[in-house]
């Protein structure tokens, strides 16, 4: 029974979880598997995708239901993303497709055939952190670090979207193109997909700038170079 | 999440022959993955349209510009055409959502968004009209402070939750679609609904339709053009009051003609069309713009938690052109 997990000092929270998920039915269901269904609900048959996760190939057979974030969680486990409120409605799930910043929570697995998913994991290379990672120690970008792994992958994509010169709702000129400036104000509006409950906000702006302002100065000194 | 069956349409001929009643299209997602988490919608398949080629933002002969159905919003919003022709509509898109949510939701999608409303949102309320047709209307006599204070009825009260939708129909755009029976373009006046006493269809689209583009005429609003956001946060939520205000001003000054849509406060796109006509000829300044205001609220109902929408939607309308015509 589940609830001798919890009488068990030598059970990991997270071997508890997995076992309650279990036995409440995942919707993450081994591959081949048929959903157990009433007789007026349509059978569900998998579906076999090919996926690039942090540069590592995964060949899968996933029922439908199963979110991108439930596919990174509960079947590679890569349990860096993180499952807030698995409605859209947070960013703690925030991955990258392709290069671009997408909820995982709202997005079918099987929809991802072919692409390129990059998470928290994958950010840093080798020993290295990623310029924003660094950033966000060095400013207390965080305090309790469960949306942390949101931000970074927004916020990475966010300095892609401003060298690129995406436009944001505070942008004064929206019909002036060219890289975006990020302000203050720019940079709250570009990462507000992100919610923080520790309210590390500040922070936050404050790691992005740095690294805005790294990669910008990283840039320059190579043209000075040339 | 009830069991599914799923399919990749390569095609949009495909996609329509593939739809049948229980079946839905799947663009972004970010709205029906939503609904069928919470058990809202249950589709018994899955039409996953986002591998046909139906992303291209191009010029029009006439000048104007087709967006793709499933060119995301995000893409459509930082389309240097769209931000120089028509920046009203690049600022609607901004002010919605997340940028993640933006990069996952489609043009399509977009226009077929369901209300907010938490009496349809969540099946434990057991009366909703447009989720359960005849168990009556939680929000008329519940918590309607989000709700309509326009063109409701009695069956219904929910609002229309798009930002696009309401830049949309101050720039006239037309939506084409395409069904087992051919094309068709449906004026972005008549693309929703009003709830009337069939609360459940919220669009003119027809079951076997797919949107395939929305075509945006030429518009000479570009340099005079503001969408105003009224929300409980600064980002990253829904409308309270919207107001899309667009102006055309002639050689010297005077007002050629004006749009005004409002979101946030009706089934759908809300356009001040009375407004508009009293800005028509008008020299701009802040007092005709406060009667503006006036005559856009006119006919508005109001329920027990929103009655403050509609000094709200005077004042956002009185704003929003103040701002596009460049009035203190």
């Amino acid at each position: 029974m589940p609830h001798d997990f919890f009488r068990n000092p030598s059970i990991t929270r997270r071997e508890c979880v997995a076992a309650l998920g279990a036995a409440a039915g995942s919707a993450a269901l081994p591959a081949g598997a048929a959903a157990a269904t009433a007789d007026s609900m349509p059978q569900t048959t998998t579906v076999s995708i090919t996926v690039h996760v942090n540069r590592q190939q995964h060949n899968l057979q996933l029922d439908p239901r199963v979110t991108l974030l439930d596919l990174l969680r509960e079947h590679l486990a890569l349990t860096g993303t993180k499952k807030g409120c698995d409605h859209g409605q947070c960013g703690a799930c925030t991955v990258l497709v392709n290069g671009r910043r997408i909820n995982s929570c709202l997005s079918l697995a099987v929809s991802y055939d072919g692409d390129e998913v990059t998470t928290v994991e994958g950010l840093a290379h080798g020993g290295t952190l990623e310029a924003i990672q660094a950033a966000f120690i060095e400013h207390d970008g965080f305090q309790c670090g469960y949306c942390t792994p949101g931000q970074l992958c927004s916020a990475v994509a966010l300095l892609e979207e401003a060298r690129k010169g995406d436009a944001s709702y505070v942008t004064a000129d929206i019909s002036r193109t060219g890289p975006a400036e990020l302000t203050d104000p720019e940079i709250r509006e570009r990462m507000s997909g992100n919610i923080c409950r520790c309210g590390a906000y500040s922070g936050i702006v404050a790691a992005v700038k740095a690294a805005h302002e790294g990669a910008a100065s990283a840039t320059g000194s190579k043209e000075e170079r040339q | 999440m009830n069991p599914f069956q799923y399919e990749r349409a390569r095609e949009a001929a495909g996609a329509v022959r593939a739809v049948s009643p229980r079946a839905k299209f799947l663009a972004g997602g970010t709205n029906l993955i939503d609904l069928m988490k919470n058990g809202v919608e249950k589709p018994s398949l899955l039409i996953d349209l986002n591998r046909i080629a139906l992303a291209a933002i191009e010029t029009l002969p006439d000048g104007g510009l087709r967006l793709g159905a499933l060119a995301r919003n995000a893409d459509t919003a930082n389309h240097p055409l769209v931000r120089q022709r028509y920046p009203l509509l690049s600022l609607a898109i901004l002010s919605g959502a997340s940028p993640q949510l933006r990069n996952l939701a489609s043009n399509g999608g977009n226009l077929l968004q369901r209300t907010r409303c938490p009496y349809f949102m969540d099946p434990g309320f057991p009366k909703c009209n447009k989720r359960a047709p005849g168990t009556g209307c939680g929000a008329l006599d519940g918590f309607n402070r989000m709700h309509a204070i326009f063109g409701a009825s009695e069956h219904c009260i929910a609002v229309h939750p798009s930002d696009m939708c309401v830049a949309l129909s101050a720039l006239e755009a037309n939506i084409r679609v395409q069904g087992k029976s051919g094309e068709r373009t449906i004026r972005m006046a008549d693309f929703h609904r009003l709830p009337g006493d069939t609360p459940q269809v919220d669009t003119n689209l027809k079951p076997d339709e797919l949107i395939v583009s929305i075509d945006l005429p030429p518009s000479p609003y570009a340099a005079h053009s503001h969408y105003l956001k009224v929300r409980d946060r600064a980002s990253y939520e829904f409308a309270l009051v919207s107001v899309a205000a667009a102006l055309d001003l002639d050689n010297g000054g005077a007002i050629r003609s004006a749009r005004i849509a409002l979101g946030g406060v009706a089934h759908k796109p809300w356009r001040a069309e009375a407004a508009e006509k009293l800005l028509t000829g008008q020299k701009p300044t802040s007092s005709l713009f406060e009667r503006a205001g006036e005559a856009t609220v006119a006919g508005a109902k109001a329920y027990r938690g929103n009655a403050f929408k509609v000094e709200m939607a005077k004042r956002a309308v009185s704003r929003a052109l103040a701002s596009a015509g460049g009035v203190a």
